[in-house]
């Protein structure tokens, strides 16, 4: 029993245990679900802690038989790329507890397990080795959004859940159908053995069969991330979800798209990857800018930051698509930045919403009359948001844009259009809802935080201010894995075609820009 | 020497009265502000005491590090930081006590304190930063300070808007300094002051020129100048102090800073070189041409400081790196005093402005205006203050450079008299117009307006050019009387004509401004440079956002194409139901049949090759 299958079990095993807990006692429901969370979190500190630097390759492995025939292995291992998601998980979920607290008060105890289930699938997802064991994992994480969403959402959540159902399922049954076809050529579900079959050229693929593999793998990411233009289905599930389902759903579910990009589609498919680089580029740098200008005008709090995800991750697809290291590293601290800024949003207005009911810009103004250190805590998370030096995003927009320079600084110029525009959605979004003088509806409703907001929201700005001024806390591991993808997928190119020149070397080595 | 003390001071100052400011007396928050900034401002005067001519480092940690690429938490001092740690922390350190006063019956007090503490926090960053990414950090970060304290009186909505613009403005400004940082990276592989400016000589001339524009760029936007000036007059909206402080001595010099620091860059770049001049140039007269006509006290001297910015860029541009430095600290001196006069005038007539409604308050607020006048005199350039050793270093270095530059400063420069004597005559002069009762303020007020009006008078005695001897590249031209003489003459001049026109005969401005018509409606709207950019940018961006990406293409045609795959294939699962008997089926076909159809078209693109 390795702390990864501690940690990975911890959350199924507080979903079964929710499962025999009394409907009537909901406070022993949300004392349990917050225990189990809590010592997950604490446990995964120990993956942080463990992972050592000088061994190469995966860590706190496990591989065990788990279906005989077909060959499916349980076999799960951590890096750097992995080890901060499955923090971010493990960090999020308490916080999503906590913020339910009085606003989920029916079905409570299916919430709650639908939430541990939740976190045992993403964590699944971010340390499967097996192909297979991946794809379950994918799936199993899909289904208690569903429900949340088409539970406890708002009034539309019915048509928001079929959608993100529907929109995912579409890109995972071609992903499906790929790994099925990689089983039948390679013999093998794992990993790791697929990876060094290639790499000693027992398998090789044909560049039409690698296009059409990279893509199918390609779709179901891209829809997941969003990628512009597969990216309707994230304003209407994050404006219908429960505060809890749309941080979870904007902070982890979408790195799973980024995280299996990375994973996935870079190495194994390094060749059709490099090829529609350029193509996939210019997706992400439209859906930075268009995010941007689509979520200024928007008139729901909700939705604005759900374009602005599109905005935020269309930078994280850059930088994995500039094949470079400063671009990989980049990308993951923006995947882990966006996961505790926006999540904070959502926290945020989730406080919102719960005082006001409502979560139309119009009906607020002046909120910082009334509640000085919501507008504070906003205040800083917006500043993070829209990546002020000193905060998280600064550090990942930046390297992800300085990797976009050494491979083509043409993406650079685009692509920094989108941190004007950041400031001027976030600010003038700040600017209708907590200045300005403020309406009846607003003295009458909203307060200050209280306690338990408090205890949810602070361990986010406290990471927003390390991970912003204090990066060798985070970035080594993360160094130390792209490194080992960027060589996999030089590899994995070294038998087809002699690499493309200067932009994809590393910083020093790069003459001069194009 | 512990340089991360002197930014680390007024950080503390800023968390102490941030969290528990609110439970904390005036007299409290006062101490913590203050003495922060003052404790600052001695650590500061000791680091420069022990400075040689060789710079001085300190590294903290490694900020970033990854790949090949590594940026520090770097700390440096050298001649042209201490200038700037000098006029910081001592002028900064004289408004805070200004604000003790004029802030009194303010009711976000401790708040006010909090932001001007991390303001100096910020602004102590930049200047001691070793690499551009620091000198990036404290960049921003004054940006923010300046957003929160335009908007300070946020229930105004003409102050946040004003916060607003002045952080936008300045973030397209920062996106051509981002560039110039990508692109140094990319190209010397490294932030760090010493060794990008050591390989400077090295590189090809074409993107050194691309670089200094890039981050010329940057520096417009925070020093306000053409054509990303229209923040800073606009920014008139925070309470006054932050107005001397941040929007006239300290923050809007940044880019100056910049230009300055990243001289061996310009030097090697003719081309960008001279656009800093042009720029600095054309701002100075363009501003100075808009302050002639406004009625708003404060709007006069923001016009001044950007038109006085452009002198600085001006001085920079043409070589005379020192010279614009040392405008910039004399400029720090009188403008503070000019602000803080202000501040004292509008504080004593209970928040009027607007100049048309003073006059004659030269009996009734004496300190003021004796303190105001000398500044006035300064700004003028009349010898021996400070402003005249100044611009007359900068005007100098003009004539070398290009003649017609020099003939266009000095006719600025008999602008600047003008508005500035117009100002002090609306104000101190003739009977008094308005309806308020004005005192004298307190001596929290008037001694630190009489420690700059010191200054002002002789401040020109501080040599910066002789202390940066050997800083800079000497490009220095020799003094020449007659150049002197004509500029002297210019600002006499300008004085002159400002006393003949409202002082002399009073009825004279308006009939002059009623002649000129179009001309002067034109300059009374600052050439309507505001409604320009909100007609070709703002409305286009907002308004297409809103119905062609949003409702056109989101709404209507990317979702409509998502939700028309969606009902049709409805009808399609309506099919499936006739064989099929529930939904999770029904998806387990489609999962099953569509990873069959993709297996085969693999195995038959495999089977084709």
């Amino acid at each position: 029993m390795t702390l990864l299958n501690l940690v990975l079990g911890l959350p199924a095993l507080g979903f079964f245990a929710l499962l025999f807990v009394p409907r009537d006692k909901p406070q022993f429901v949300r004392g349990l679900a917050i225990a189990m969370a809590l010592v997950t979190f604490i446990a995964s500190i120990g993956l942080a802690t463990g992972l050592r630097g000088d061994v190469a390759g995966m860590q706190f492995s496990t591989d065990v038989i788990w279906i005989p025939t077909p060959e499916i292995h349980f076999h799960v291992g951590i890096d750097g790329l992995s080890l901060w998601l499955v923090i971010l998980s493990t960090l999020l979920t308490p916080i999503c507890i906590l913020i339910s607290w009085r606003s989920i008060d029916k079905r409570v105890k299916e919430f709650y397990a639908f939430l541990l289930l939740l976190e045992f699938g993403l964590i699944g997802v971010f340390i499967s080795l097996d192909l297979f064991l991946f794809y379950v994992f994918w799936e199993v994480s899909l289904v208690p959004m569903y429900f949340l969403i088409g539970i406890w959402g708002h009034e539309r959540r019915i048509y928001a859940a079929v959608k993100f159902f529907l929109f995912t399922m579409a890109g995972s049954v071609l992903m499906l159908a790929a790994i099925i076809y990689l089983y039948n050529r390679a013999g093998t579900f794992d990993y790791a053995a697929i990876l060094n079959l290639m790499a000693g050229g027992k398998l090789s693929f044909s560049p039409g069969q690698e296009m059409l593999l990279f893509l199918a793998f390609f779709v179901a990411f891209a829809i997941k991330v969003p990628l512009f233009p597969l990216h309707t289905w994230l304003p209407d599930a994050h404006v219908e979800a429960p505060t809890a389902g749309s941080v979870m759903l904007a902070s982890v579910m979408l790195k799973m798209g980024t995280y299996g990009l990375l994973r996935y589609c870079v190495p194994l498919f390094s060749e059709a990857a490099r090829r529609c680089a350029p193509w996939i580029i210019v997706l992400a740098i439209i859906g930075i800018i268009y995010g941007a200008l689509v979520a200024m005008v928007q008139p729901n709090m909700k939705k604005l930051v759900a374009y602005s995800s599109v905005s935020h991750l269309g930078f994280v697809v850059l930088g994995i698509f500039s094949f470079t290291q400063l671009g990989f590293d980049g990308a993951v601290y923006q995947m882990l930045n966006h996961g505790i800024s926006t999540g904070a949003l959502f926290v945020l207005v989730g406080y919102l919403y719960e005082r006001r009911h409502s979560l139309a810009i119009a009906d607020f103004g002046g909120v910082a009359t009334p509640a000085p250190w919501l507008s504070t805590i906003f205040l800083i998370t917006t500043l993070a948001s829209i990546g002020l030096p000193t905060l998280n995003n600064f550090v990942g927009e930046y390297l992800v844009l300085q990797g976009a320079a050494q491979a083509n600084f043409r993406w650079a110029v685009f692509a920094a259009i989108g941190v004007i525009l950041s400031a001027c959605y976030m600010l003038w979004l700040y600017q209708r809802v907590f200045y300005g003088d403020t309406p009846e509806p607003v003295t009458d409703h909203v307060y200050d935080l209280n306690h338990r907001e408090w205890a949810a929201i602070l361990p986010l700005v406290a990471m927003m201010v390390w991970m912003g001024v204090y990066t060798p806390s985070f970035l080594p591991p993360i160094t130390r894995a792209n490194t080992a993808i960027l060589d996999q997928s030089r590899m994995n190119v070294r038998f087809r075609v002699a690499l493309p020149p200067a932009p994809y070397l590393s910083a020093r080595e790069v003459p001069h820009a194009r | 020497m512990q340089l991360w003390l002197i930014p680390a001071l007024p950080l503390a100052g800023f968390v102490i009265n941030g969290v528990f400011g609110r439970r904390f007396s005036k007299t409290l928050v006062n101490s913590v502000a203050i003495g922060s900034v003052v404790m600052a401002f001695a650590w500061a005067l000791k680091t420069v005491l022990g400075l040689g001519e060789a710079p001085y480092s300190e590294h903290y940690f490694d900020w970033i590090v990854a790949g090949g690429f590594r940026v520090g938490c770097d700390f440096a001092v050298d001649r042209l930081t201490a200038v700037m740690l000098l006029v910081v922390t001592g002028v900064g350190s004289l408004i805070h006590i200004y604000s003790i006063g004029y802030m009194a019956h303010d009711g976000g007090y401790s708040r006010f304190f909090a932001y001007l503490n991390l303001f100096m926090f910020f602004m102590l960053t930049l200047v001691l930063a070793a690499n551009y990414l620091v000198l990036f950090v404290g960049w921003e970060g004054v940006g923010l300070c300046s957003y929160l304290l335009i908007g300070f009186w946020f229930h105004k909505k003409s102050a946040t808007d004003a916060g607003n613009k002045a952080f936008i403005v300045n973030r397209i400004g920062d996106y051509g300094f981002s560039l110039a940082m990508l692109l140094i990276v990319v190209n010397f592989g490294s932030l760090d002051f010493g060794p990008v400016f050591g390989a400077a000589g090295s590189k090809p001339e074409g993107l050194l020129t691309t670089i200094a524009l890039l981050l010329l760029v940057g520096a417009c936007g925070k020093s306000a100048q053409f054509p990303l000036y229209v923040w800073l007059p606009d920014a008139m909206e925070g309470p006054t102090p932050v107005s001397a402080l941040i929007h006239a001595a300290t923050m809007v010099t940044a880019g100056v800073y910049m230009v300055a620091r990243s001289f061996p860059i310009y030097i090697h770049a003719p081309a960008a070189l001279e656009m800093v001049a042009v720029i600095g140039l054309f701002t100075a007269a363009f501003a100075a041409t808009i302050g002639l006509a406004q009625n708003d006290i404060k709007k006069v001297f923001a016009y001044s400081t950007v038109s006085q910015l452009g002198y600085m860029f001006l001085g920079l541009g043409t070589g005379a790196f020192s010279a614009g430095i040392y405008h910039l600290m004399t400029h720090a001196f009188f403008k503070a005093l000019l602000f803080l006069g202000a501040g004292s005038v509008i504080h004593a007539l209970s928040g009027e402005q607007d100049m048309r409604n003073m006059g004659g308050l030269r009996k009734k607020i004496p300190v003021t205006f004796w303190t105001l006048m000398c500044a006035a005199v300064a700004i003028s350039g009349v010898p021996p203050f400070a402003g005249f050793f100044s611009k007359d270093a900068i005007l100098v270095a003009a004539y070398h450079h290009a003649p017609w530059m020099y003939w266009v400063g000095t006719i600025t420069a008999g602008m600047t008299a003008f508005y500035v004597f117009r100002a002090m005559f609306m104000t101190f002069f003739g009977e008094y117009r308005g309806h308020e009762h004005p005192h004298e303020s307190p001596a929290v007020i008037t001694v630190p307006l009489s420690a700059l009006a010191v200054l002002s008078v002789v401040g020109g005695f501080i040599r910066v050019p002789v202390w940066l001897e050997k800083f800079f590249p000497v490009a220095e031209a020799p003094e020449e009387f007659s150049l002197v003489a004509i500029s002297v003459v210019a600002g006499v001049a300008g004085i002159a004509l400002a006393w003949v026109m409202y002082m002399v005969k009073p009825g004279l401005a308006d009939s002059v401004s009623a002649s000129l018509g179009g001309l002067y409606r034109l300059v009374y709207n600052k050439y309507f440079v505001d409604e320009i950019y909100d007609a070709a940018v703002v409305k286009p961006v907002v308004n297409g956002s809103r119905v062609v990406l949003w409702r056109g293409l989101d709404a209507g045609l990317i979702d409509g194409a998502a939700n028309g795959i969606g009902s049709s294939s409805q009808g399609l699962g309506g099919w499936l139901k006739l064989l099929q008997s529930g939904n999770i089926r029904s998806y387990a076909t489609w999962v099953v049949f569509g990873s069959v159809i993709l297996v085969v078209a693999l195995g038959l693109v495999g089977a084709v090759r």
